[in-house]
C-alpha cells in the first residue's frame, strides 16, 4: 500500500491515469466482458440511487397529495374526538377513583421529604424549636404563639400568598391568591404547618377566571398542584386540577 | 270600527267584568288610547281591534302578551294566574308574527350521494335556489334542487372544505379550506371566479360577506382563521384588503354586522369589535371563562337573505330581480325592520357552559349572562325575527332564551347525544337540530315541544321509510327504536340548513351523503 509522498509519485511519473475503466471495458471480449459489464451496470444503478437520495435530503419535498381521513367540521377540529369506548372507560375509572378517595393529581409520585430536610433544629436552652426551611403558607389571620410555646418557626421570608397557576386546557397562567394548603404528600404534619413543596395540593382563589357552575353560581376556589420546588425558585408554580 | 265590535260584545253579555287595556308595541310605544274590553275577550277579537288601530291593509297575524304571559284562550284565563289590578290600565304588548307559515318537514325526499368523504358544511343560497356543500374530499358541490341531483362539482381546494358562505345577492359562493385558502365559485356555471385568496397560515374557521345594504355589489368578504387573524378580501381584485390582528389565539367565529362593525370571537376568551371600513379595534368584550365558540347577531337572518323576502317566496325559487339600487333599498328596509329601535345585539356561547348577551355598539359590559347548560355550547342562533335565541350544546339539549332580555324560556330535550347544529325556519316558528346521534329533530317553538323526529342519517332503515308518504311514514317512525344502535355513532350529522323560502331542509354528515327533507 502506498502512503504519503509515494501516492503522488506514480502520478508524477506516469501522469493522471484517466479513462482506465473505459480502456479496459473497450478491450474486453467474450464471457469476461459480459460479466464485467453486468457488474458495471449494477454499480451504476447503485450510484444513481445514492445521488438521488442526497438530492432529496437537501430539498424540501411537497407533502403527499392525498388528504387525511376523518374530515371534521371546524367546530370539532380543536377537540379530541373521544370514541364511545374511551368515554365509558373514563367514566368507570372516575367512579373507581371516587370510591378509593384518591384525587386525580398530576404528580402521583412525590419525593417524601424527611424531617431533617424540612425542619432545622434550634436548640436554645431547654426548649427545642424547629425552623421550617421550605416555603409555607400561613393565612391571613396568623399570629405567632408566645415564644416560650412555639415549637415551629416559619420565617417571614419563606411565607407566600400568591401562586402562578396554569390552566391546562387554556394554556394560560394566572397569579392567584392561595386560600390554603390542602394536602402535603409527605406528611400530615406539613399539611397542618402549611409547608408547600413539590406535589403539594393547594387551594387557590379562581374568581378572576370567571368560571360558573350551572345555576349561575360563580366558582371561587379550586385545587391546584405545585409543580416546582418553591424554595429553590422563589415562586410557586402550580397546575389547576380541573 | 272598534267601537262597533265592542258594542256588539257589550250587548251580548252585560255582566262580564270589564278592563281598561292599552296596546303597546315591543319597543314600548303606545298604540291608540286606552279602551275597555270584557275579560273573556279572545286573541282573535284582540287581533281585529289591533289591526284596525294599526290601519293595515292586510290583516297581520299578531300575538298578544300580558307581562310576558301569552294570551292563548282568553284574557281572563291569562290574568287568573297573575296578580293584576283591575283599576289601572292594563298594557297588552302585541307582536306581529310572520305573515307566511312554514310547514314542518317530515320526510327525506332524497339522499344525494357524490361526496367521497364526510360532508362538513351545507348552505342554501339567500333565495333558496341553489344548494352548496363542502366536504372532506376537498370538493364543493352544487346541487340542482328541482330535480334533486348533482349539478356541479368544483375542484380546487387541496384540503377539507371547512366553511362555505353565500354572498347576500346569491351570485357567489366563498369556500375556505383547512390549508387556509379561500376560493370563490359561480353557482350557475360551477367554475371558479377570480383568484385563489391565500394569506392565512392556518385553517379557515369562518367566512362572512359584507351586507347587501352597505354594498350591493357584494365585493368584500371577511375570513377568520386559526392563526388568530381576520382578513378582509376584495373579491374583484382578488387580494387581501386589510388584516385585523389582535387576538392571541384562534379566531373561532366571525360576523359582519349591518352597522359597519365586524365582530370576532376567539379562543382567548374575548370578543373583539372592529370598524369594518378602516380596521380599527373599537372594543374588546371580556367575561367568558373559556374559549368562545360561537356568536350570533340579532340581524343575522336579514343580513344573510339580503333583499330576498321569504314571504314573497314562490314554489320555484328565482334569482333576485331589480337593479342594484332597488336591491340595496329592499335589503336596507328589511334590515331596519328586524333591527328595531335599539342597536344590534350579540350573543356569544362558550366552552364555559354560559352565554352572554351584549350590545356591542354601546357598551363593553354584557347585558346578561345566560347560564344553565351543563356542557359546552356549540352554536347559538337568533330567530329570524330576533325575538328568541336558541343555543345548542353538547349536553344534548337546546335551550331557548328571550332575544331582548336574555331570560330563560325553555329547554328542548330529546336528543341522545351532543347537538351539533341548529337552523331556524324563515317564519321563526320552527327549529331543526342535527346531532351526533345521527338524527334530526324539528321543534315547534311556540309549544316548546318536538314537532317531528327525522331518523336522519341512519342505516338502510331510514331512506326506505322516507320514500313512503303520509301515514305510513308516521306509523313506521313510532316503530323505530328510540335511539339507533351503536353502529350509527359514525353517522353524525355535521351540518344542516333550512332554505330561506322554507321549503326544504338539507343535512350533511359523516355518512358522506346529503339529505334533503321536505314536507
Amino acid at each position: 500500500m502506498l502512503q504519503n509522498e509515494y501516492i503522488e509519485l506514480p502520478r508524477k511519473r506516469y501522469g493522471y491515469q484517466a479513462h482506465e475503466r473505459s480502456k479496459k471495458a473497450k478491450k474486453m471480449i467474450g464471457l469476461k466482458a459480459k460479466l464485467y459489464h453486468k457488474q458495471c451496470r449494477a454499480e451504476k444503478i447503485q450510484m444513481k440511487k445514492t445521488i438521488k437520495m442526497h438530492e432529496k435530503r437537501n430539498t424540501k419535498q411537497k407533502n403527499d397529495e392525498k388528504t387525511p381521513q376523518g374530515a371534521v367540521p371546524a367546530y370539532l377540529l380543536d377537540r379530541e374526538g373521544q370514541s364511545r369506548a374511551k368515554v365509558l372507560s373514563n367514566m368507570i375509572k372516575q367512579k373507581r377513583k371516587e370510591k378509593a378517595g384518591k384525587w386525580e393529581v398530576l404528580l402521583p409520585k412525590v419525593r417524601a421529604q424527611g424531617e431533617t430536610e424540612v425542619l432545622k433544629t434550634e436548640r436554645k436552652k431547654k426548649a427545642r424549636k424547629r425552623m421550617v426551611t421550605k416555603v409555607c403558607f400561613v393565612g391571613d389571620g396568623f399570629t405567632r404563639k408566645p415564644p416560650k410555646y412555639e415549637r415551629f418557626i416559619r420565617p417571614m421570608g419563606l411565607r407566600f400568598k400568591k401562586a402562578h397557576v396554569t390552566h391546562p386546557e387554556l394554556k394560560a397562567t394566572f397569579c392567584l391568591p392561595i386560600l390554603g394548603v390542602k394536602k402535603n404528600r409527605s406528611s400530615p404534619l406539613y399539611t397542618t404547618l402549611g409547608v408547600i413543596t413539590k406535589g403539594t395540593v393547594i387551594e387557590v382563589n379562581v374568581s378572576e377566571l370567571g368560571l360558573v357552575m350551572q345555576g349561575g353560581k360563580v366558582i371561587w376556589g379550586k385545587y391546584a398542584q405545585v409543580t416546582n420546588n418553591p424554595e429553590n425558585d422563589g415562586c410557586i408554580n402550580a397546575v389547576l386540577l380541573v | 270600527m272598534p267601537s262597533r265590535l265592542l258594542a256588539q260584545e257589550e250587548a251580548a253579555v252585560p255582566d262580564v267584568q270589564r278592563l281598561l287595556v292599552q296596546f303597546q308595541d315591543e319597543g314600548g310605544q303606545l298604540l291608540g288610547s286606552p279602551f275597555d274590553v270584557p275579560v273573556d275577550i279572545t286573541p282573535d277579537r284582540l287581533q281585529l281591534v289591533c289591526n284596525a288601530l294599526l290601519a293595515q291593509e292586510d290583516p297581520l297575524p299578531l300575538a298578544f302578551f300580558v307581562q310576558d304571559a301569552e294570551i292563548v284562550s282568553s284574557l281572563g284565563k291569562t290574568l287568573e294566574s297573575q296578580a293584576v289590578e283591575t283599576e289601572k290600565v292594563l298594557d297588552i304588548i302585541y307582536q306581529p308574527q310572520a305573515v307566511f307559515r312554514v310547514r314542518a318537514v317530515t320526510r327525506c325526499t332524497s339522499s344525494l350521494e357524490g361526496h367521497s368523504e364526510a360532508v362538513i358544511s351545507v348552505a342554501f343560497s339567500p333565495t333558496g335556489k341553489y344548494l352548496a356543500s363542502g366536504s372532506g374530499d376537498t370538493t364543493v358541490r352544487f346541487w340542482d334542487l328541482s330535480t334533486e341531483t348533482p349539478h356541479f362539482t368544483c375542484k380546487g381546494h387541496r384540503h377539507w372544505v371547512l366553511s362555505i358562505s353565500w354572498s347576500p345577492d346569491g351570485k357567489k359562493l366563498a369556500s375556505g379550506c383547512k390549508n387556509g385558502q379561500i376560493l370563490l365559485w359561480d353557482p350557475s356555471t360551477g367554475k371558479q371566479v377570480g383568484r385563489t385568496l391565500t394569506g392565512h397560515s392556518k385553517w379557515i374557521t369562518g367566512l362572512s360577506w359584507e351586507p347587501l345594504h352597505v354594498n350591493p355589489e357584494c365585493r368584500y368578504v371577511a375570513s377568520s382563521s386559526k392563526d388568530g387573524t381576520v382578513r378582509i378580501w376584495d373579491t374583484t381584485a382578488g387580494r387581501c384588503e386589510r388584516i385585523l390582528t389582535g387576538h392571541t389565539q384562534s379566531v373561532t367565529c366571525l360576523r359582519w354586522g349591518g352597522d359597519g362593525l365586524l365582530y370576532s370571537a376567539s379562543q382567548d376568551r374575548t370578543v373583539k369589535v372592529w370598524r369594518a371600513h378602516d380596521g380599527v379595534l373599537c372594543r374588546t368584550l371580556q367575561g367568558h371563562g373559556h374559549w368562545v365558540n360561537t356568536m350570533a347577531l340579532s340581524t343575522d337572518y336579514a343580513l344573510r337573505t339580503g333583499a330576498f323576502e321569504p314571504a314573497e317566496a314562490s314554489v320555484n325559487p328565482q334569482d333576485l330581480q331589480g337593479s342594484l339600487q332597488e336591491l340595496k333599498e329592499r335589503a336596507l328596509s328589511r334590515y331596519n325592520l328586524v333591527r328595531g329601535q335599539g342597536p344590534e345585539r350579540l350573543v356569544s356561547g362558550s366552552d364555559d357552559f354560559t352565554l352572554f348577551l351584549w350590545s356591542p355598539a354601546e357598551d363593553k359590559k354584557p347585558l346578561t349572562r345566560m347560564t344553565g347548560h351543563q356542557a359546552l355550547i356549540n352554536q347559538v342562533l337568533f330567530s329570524p325575527d330576533s325575538r328568541i335565541v336558541a343555543s345548542a350544546s353538547f349536553d344534548k339539549s337546546i335551550k331557548l332564551w328571550d332575544g331582548r332580555t336574555g331570560k330563560y324560556l325553555a329547554s328542548l330535550r330529546g336528543h341522545v347525544a351532543a347537538v351539533y347544529q341548529i337552523a331556524w325556519s324563515a317564519d321563526s316558528r320552527l327549529l331543526v337540530s342535527g346531532s351526533s346521534d345521527s338524527t334530526l329533530k324539528v321543534w315547534d317553538v311556540k309549544a316548546q315541544k318536538l314537532a317531528t323526529d327525522l331518523p336522519g342519517h341512519a342505516d338502510e332503515v331510514g331512506p326506505t321509510l322516507g320514500q313512503r308518504r303520509g301515514r305510513d311514514y308516521t306509523l313506521a317512525v313510532s316503530l323505530l327504536p328510540p335511539h339507533l344502535p351503536s353502529s350509527s355513532a359514525s353517522l353524525k350529522v355535521y351540518a344542516i340548513d333550512w332554505s330561506p323560502d322554507g321549503q326544504r331542509v338539507a343535512s350533511g354528515g359523516k355518512d358522506k351523503c346529503l339529505r334533503i327533507w321536505r314536507r
